[in-house]
C-alpha cells in the first residue's frame, strides 16, 4: 500500500505533464488530489505499521546480473518520514494555490520530487535508495529556477552541482561496497552484514556521510541551503527544508551509519579531543546549530532568518545521530519530522503569507506595515511557529531537541554545551524576526502608504495549510509517543547493528 | 580458407554493399526527376531495407568465424562482442538514415545512402577484425566514408573546413597506426593478433613493442577523439550536415571501441593480465579525456561542440574501462553497453539539434531559447536525453555509467584506479553543469520570439522512440545487459 505513493505521484507528475495548458484550476486540484490520497496513503501506512518493525512491501529482482533488487520496505523510521513527506506535500499544493504560470509545469515537476523522496524513504536496497535520491535533483533545479525569485537561477545550479557532488561521494562510496563485499548484493540489509573490513569502512564511512551530509545541510557545506531556500518559490522551499534535507539526513542515518558503522571508531589518536570520524560529525554539526543560529540573527532577508535557522536545526538531526545513543538518535528523526513540518510552515508564511502580499521580504521595510494589525493570521501564525521552533514545551521540536541533547549530554558535556548556544540564539534571532517583521510599533514609513491597500484577504488554502501543519506539530509536542513508538523499536534496531 | 566460407561470414557487409549499389541505381537511374524529398524517402528506405537485411543474415554467419586453414588463424570473428558491435551499429545506422529524410543539406541524397552504407560496412569489417590488414582496410574504409560525409553540405564552408580537417587529422593518425602495425609485424612476423599474442608472450620486446603500442593508441585515440587526438572532433561536429555528424558521434564510435575491445584482448595476453604498458597508456588517455573534454564543454556556445566535448569525455570514461580490463565477458559487454546506448542518446540529441538549428538558423544555446514553448515535445525529448548523458537515473546513460566503474573496480583494486573512478564520477558532476545550461535555456529562461519550431512527424516519432528506449532501458536495464550477455556464451 505505502508503494502506491511513489507510483501514485509519479503518474500525477507524468500526467501534469500531459495536461492541456492553460487549465491552472485543474492542475491545482489534481495535484491536491494525488498529493492527499499520498497522505492518506502514509497514514494508513503509519497506522498499520508502526511499531512492527520492517515490513518489506515488494522484493522482487531488478537488476538480476548485478543483485540489484527492487526492495521497497518501511520501518519506523521510513514510517514517519513517509507521514512528513504526506503531510509537506499536501501543505506544499496549498501554498502553491496561487501559480498561475505554467501550472501543470510546475505540479508536474513538484509531484516528480515529491515522488523520488517517497521512494528513499521506502528502499531498502542501496541502489534503488540511490536512484530515487537522483532522481529528486532535476525537479529540484527546475522548480527554482523557472518559479524562483531572488538570484533563481544561481540558487538553482549551485543546489543542483552541491546535490550532484554530493550523490557522486555516495556513489563511489556505493561501488566500492559493492566491489569489495563481494556479497553480489546492494540490498541495505545484506551489505550490512557483508562483514566489510574496518579499514574500509574507516576510509567509505566519511566520505557517503559527507555525500549525504550535504543535503542535510551540514556546516560548511551548507552554503546551498540558504541561497537555495530564498530564490526557491514557497512550496518548493517548503519541500526542500521540510523534506529534501530529510534526505540527506535520512541518507546518513540509513547508508552511512548502518552499512559502515566502523567508520565511527575511534581513530587510537586525538587532535584537540576529536578522535574519529563521529566526533569531527558531531562537532560540525554543533558549528552548524552554533553558526547557523547567528548568522540567523543578523540576517536582514527575512527569508534568509528562516534559511540559516535550517541549517541550525538540521544540526541537531546530525548531532542526536552521531550521539549513537538511543535517545539522542530518536530524538534526531523525531527533529526530522519536528522541522520538516516548522521549517514548513515559517516558510509558507514568509514565503506565500507575507512575501506574496507586501513584495519585500526585508526586515526593514515590513517594519513600517504593522503587519500584526494589517495580518493577524499571520502573525498570529509565525508566533506559533515561532515558538514551536524555538523549542518551546507543547510542540514537537521540544521534545525532540530535549532528547537529542540529553542523548549528546551522555555521549560528551561539551556537545550539549555548545549546542545549547544555539538555542539561546535561536530564542533571540526568531523574537527578532517575530518582532521586526509583524510586532513593530515603528511610524508608518513611506513604503507602506505605496502598499497600504494592496493586502489581499487571507486565502482558504492558506488557512487549511497552517492548521494542518500547526496541529501535526502540536499533536505530536504534545502526545510524542505517537512517533516515538515507532522509532524507537527501529533505532533500537539499526544501534544493535545489521540493519534489521 | 575457400570463399564459400568468407562469403558467409561478410554476409552482412555484402548485404549493406549490394544495398548500397541498389540505392545509387534507383536514385541515379529511375529517380533523377523527382522531388528531392521523395529521392530522400526512397534512398533513405532502401538504406534501412538494406540494414535490416544484413542483420537478417547475421544469424547465418559461420559460427566460428573466418579461419584460415593452414593455421587456424581466426581472420574475422563471428559472435560476442564482435556481434553485439555489429548489431549496434546497423541500429544506429537506420537510426541516422531516418534522420536524413527531411534533411535538406544536399541534393545528392543516393550517393550519401550508398557513402553511409559502405562506411557502415566498414565498420562492421573491423568490429570482427582480428588481423592488422583487415582492421587497416576496415577503417580505410570507414574512415574515407567519413570524410565524405562531413563534407556533404557542399554549400557549406564549415562542411569543407570540417572535412579538411577531418581528412588530415586522419590521414596523420592513419599513418601512426602504420607505423605501429608494421613493428607489431616486425616483431611477431605476422599480422594476425593471436598470432602475435603468441609471438610476443614470453618475450621481452620491450621498447619496440611500447612503441608500437603507443602508435597505435594514438592512431585508435583518434578515432574515438581522445585527448590528445581530439582535435578534428569539434569542428567536424559542429560542420558536418546533422546526420552525418550524428553517424560519426554513433556508429563509428561503436565501430572503433569494439576494435579497441579486440586490440585491449590481445594487449591483455601479451602481458599476461597484468598492467602492461597498453593499459598505462590508455589510463593516461582516459583521464586526460575525462579532465579535458568536461572542462572544456563548460565554455562552449555552440551545441554541437558541446556535444563534441562532452563525447571526448565519454570516450575518456571507457577508455578507463579499458585500460582496467579483463578477459572475462563483463568488460566487454559493459564496454559495449556503454557505446552502444551512448551513441543511441548522442543520435537523438543531434536529431534535436538539427531540427532547431533549421528553424533558428544556428545551433547557439540561444537558439534553444523558449523552446519549451515553441515546441514541448522536442524539449521533453532533450530534456531526457540530456540528462541521460548526464547520468541521472533512472535513464540508460546512468546505468551505462555504474556498469562501467563497477567493471573497472571489479577487475583491479587499489588506489590508482579507485582514484580515476572518483575523478570520473567528480568529472560527470561538472558534466550535469553544461547540459543543464541547454536545458535552462530550453525551459527556465524566457523565449525570444514564441513562432513554434515545427518538427516534421517522421522525425519526431524517431526521436520520441529514442527518448523512450533511454527510459524504457533506464528503468528495466536487465533488458539489454541481459540481451547482450546473450551473445557470450560463458555468460
Amino acid at each position: 500500500m505505502l508503494a502506491w505513493t511513489i507510483y501514485l505521484s509519479f503518474a500525477g507528475a507524468l500526467l501534469q505533464a500531459l495536461l492541456p495548458k492553460g487549465k491552472p484550476a485543474l492542475s491545482r486540484w489534481l495535484a491536491l488530489l494525488v498529493a492527499v490520497v499520498g497522505l492518506l496513503l502514509a497514514g494508513a501506512g503509519f497506522a498499520a505499521g508502526a511499531g512492527q518493525g520492517l515490513k518489506v512491501i515488494v522484493d522482487v529482482p531488478w537488476v538480476p546480473s548485478m543483485g540489484i533488487h527492487y526492495v521497497l520496505a518501511a520501518d519506523g523510521i521510513s514510517l514517519v518520514l513517509v507521514l512528513l513527506t504526506g503531510l509537506a506535500a499536501v501543505a506544499g499544493v496549498l501554498f502553491s494555490w496561487n501559480i498561475e504560470e505554467r501550472t501543470n509545469e510546475f505540479f508536474a515537476f513538484y509531484l516528480a520530487l515529491i515522488g523520488g523522496v517517497y521512494g528513499v524513504f521506502l528502499s531498502f536496497d542501496l541502489f534503488l535508495l540511490f536512484v530515487f535520491y537522483e532522481i529528486a535533483i532535476v525537479p529540484k533545479y527546475f522548480l527554482i529556477a523557472i518559479w524562483g525569485s531572488t538570484r533563481r537561477e544561481y540558487g538553482a545550479m549551485k543546489l543542483a552541482l552541491y546535490s550532484f557532488v554530493g550523490s557522486a561521494m555516495v556513489l563511489i562510496g556505493l561501488l566500492a561496497a559493492y566491489t569489495t563485499s563481494g556479497s553480489h548484493s546492494t540490498g541495505l540489509v545484506a551489505l550490512a552484514h557483508a562483514g566489510l573490513p574496518v579499514s574500509f569502512q574507516m576510509w567509505v564511512f566519511p566520505l557517503v556521510f559527507t555525500g549525504f551530509a550535504i543535503l542535510a545541510g551540514m556546516w560548511p557545506f551548507h552554503t546551498w541551503a540558504p541561497t537555495g531556500h530564498v530564490a526557491a518559490p514557497t512550496a518548493a522551499s517548503m519541500l526542500l527544508a521540510g523534506v529534501v534535507m530529510k534526505l540527506g539526513a535520512y541518507g546518513c542515518l540509513r547508508v552511512a551509519m548502518v552499512l559502515f558503522p566502523h567508520g565511527m571508531d575511534p581513530w587510537g589518536f586525538a587532535v584537540l579531543g576529536i578522535g574519529s570520524w563521529r566526533d569531527v560529525f558531531a562537532v560540525l554539526a554543533v558549528i552548524g546549530i552554533v553558526y547557523g543560529a547567528l548568522v540567523a540573527l543578523v540576517q536582514t532577508d527575512f527569508k534568509f532568518v528562516i534559511g540559516y535557522s535550517s541549517v541550525s536545526h538540521m544540526g541537531f538531526v546530525l548531532l542526536g545521530l552521531m550521539t549513537l545513543k538511543q535517545i539522542g538518535m530518536t530524538g534526531a528523526v523525531l527533529q526530522m519530522f519536528s522541522h520538516g513540518v516548522l521549517a514548513g510552515l515559517l516558510f509558507a508564511i514568509v514565503g506565500r503569507i507575507v512575501y506574496e502580499r507586501t513584495h519585500t521580504r526585508q526586515l526593514a521595510d515590513l517594519e513600517g506595515m504593522h503587519l500584526s494589525k494589517r495580518l493577524p493570521f499571520a502573525a498570529w501564525a509565525f508566533v506559533i511557529a515561532g515558538m514551536a521552533a524555538m523549542g518551546l514545551p507543547g510542540f514537537s521540536g521540544f521534545v525532540a531537541e530535549l532528547q537529542v541533547l540529553v542523548g549528546s549530554w551522555k555521549a560528551d558535556p561539551w556537545w550539549t554545551a555548545a549546542a545549547g548556544v544555539g538555542i539561546v540564539v535561536g530564542v533571540a534571532y526568531t523574537w527578532r524576526a517575530l518582532q521586526r517583521a509583524f510586532f513593530s510599533d515603528l511610524p508608518p514609513s513611506a513604503h507602506m502608504h505605496e502598499h497600504a491597500h494592496e493586502l489581499g484577504a487571507i486565502t482558504w488554502p492558506e488557512i487549511a495549510g497552517v492548521s494542518m501543519l500547526v496541529a501535526a506539530s502540536l499533536v505530536v509536542g504534545l502526545y510524542p509517543r505517537i512517533l516515538l513508538d515507532a522509532i524507537e523499536p527501529a533505532v533500537k534496531t539499526l544501534l544493535a547493528g545489521g540493519g534489521q | 580458407m575457400n570463399y564459400a566460407d568468407l562469403f558467409r561470414v561478410t554476409l552482412p557487409e555484402t548485404a549493406l554493399e549490394i544495398a548500397a549499389l541498389v540505392v545509387l541505381v534507383a536514385d541515379l537511374g529511375f529517380l533523377r526527376k523527382a522531388a528531392l524529398n521523395v529521392r530522400a524517402s526512397v534512398a533513405a528506405l532502401l538504406g534501412i531495407f538494406g540494414c535490416a537485411a544484413a542483420l537478417w543474415t547475421m544469424p547465418l554467419q559461420a559460427a566460428g568465424g573466418l579461419v584460415y586453414p593452414g593455421t587456424g588463424e581466426v581472420l574475422l570473428m563471428a559472435g560476442g562482442s564482435a556481434a553485439v558491435a555489429q548489431i549496434g551499429i546497423l541500429a544506429l545506422t537506420v537510426l541516422t538514415l531516418f534522420l536524413l529524410m527531411d534533411a535538406e543539406f544536399t541534393q545528392h541524397v543516393g550517393e550519401y545512402v550508398a557513402v553511409v552504407l559502405m562506411a557502415a560496412a566498414g565498420g562492421l569489417l573491423i568490429a570482427a577484425a582480428q588481423d592488422l590488414l583487415i582492421i587497416f582496410i576496415g577503417l580505410e574504409l570507414l574512415s574515407l566514408g567519413l570524410y565524405i560525409l562531413a563534407a556533404f553540405a557542399k554549400r557549406s564552408a564549415n562542411s569543407a573546413e570540417a572535412a579538411i580537417k577531418y581528412y588530415l587529422f586522419g590521414g596523420m593518425s592513419a599513418a601512426f597506426l602504420l607505423f605501429g602495425f608494421s613493428y607489431l609485424y616486425g616483431l611477431s612476423g605476422s599480422t594476425n593478433l593471436a598470432q602475435i599474442v603468441a609471438a610476443e608472450q614470453g618475450m621481452h620486446s620491450g621498447a619496440m613493442l611500447t612503441i608500437a603500442l603507443v602508435m597505435v593508441a594514438a592512431g585508435l585515440g583518434f578515432k574515438v577523439a581522445a585527448v590528445p587526438f581530439h582535435l578534428w572532433a569539434p569542428d567536424a561536429y559542429e560542420g558536418a550536415p546533422a546526420p552525418a555528424a550524428a553517424f560519426i558521434a554513433s556508429v563509428s564510435k561503436v565501430a572503433s571501441f569494439a576494435l579497441l575491445i579486440s586490440v585491449s584482448v590481445a594487449a591483455l595476453h601479451i602481458f599476461h593480465g597484468t598492467h602492461g604498458p597498453w593499459s598505462l597508456i590508455l589510463a593516461v588517455l582516459a583521464t586526460a579525456s575525462m579532465v579535458l573534454g568536461n572542462l572544456v564543454a563548460l565554455a562552449q556556445v555552440s551545441v554541437r561542440r558541446l556535444l563534441a566535448y562532452s563525447a571526448i569525455a565519454h570516450a575518456g570514461y571507457i577508455l578507463l574501462a579499458l585500460a582496467y580490463f579483463s578477459d572475462s565477458p563483463t568488460n566487454p559487454s559493459v564496454i559495449l553497453y556503454y557505446i552502444v546506448t551512448y551513441g543511441l542518446t548522442t543520435i537523438g540529441a543531434f536529431g534535436v539539434v538539427a531540427v532547431v538549428e533549421r528553424s533558428a538558423g544556428s545551433d547557439r544555446l540561444d537558439a534553444f531559447l523558449g523552446l519549451h514553448k515553441r515546441n514541448p515535445a522536442l524539449a521533453a525529448i532533450l530534456l531526457v536525453l540530456f540528462l541521460s548523458l548526464a547520468g541521472i537515473p533512472p535513464l540508460v546513460g546512468f546505468w551505462a555509467k555504474f556498469n562501467l566503474f563497477a567493471a573497472v573496480l571489479g577487475v583491479a583494486a587499489g588506489a590508482a584506479p579507485f582514484g580515476l573512478v572518483a575523478l570520473a564520477l567528480a568529472m560527470s558532476a561538472v558534466s550535469l553543469y553544461y547540459y543543464l545550461q541547454v536545458l535552462k535555456r530550453a525551459f527556465v529562461m524566457p523565449a525570444v520570439t514564441e513562432t513554434p519550431i515545427v518538427a516534421s512527424p517522421l522525425t519526431l516519432a524517431v526521436l520520441m522512440m529514442i527518448a523512450a528506449l533511454v527510459v524504457v532501458f533506464g528503468c528495466f536495464p536487465a533488458l539489454l545487459q541481459n540481451w547482450i550477455a546473450g551473445f557470450y556464451p560463458s555468460m
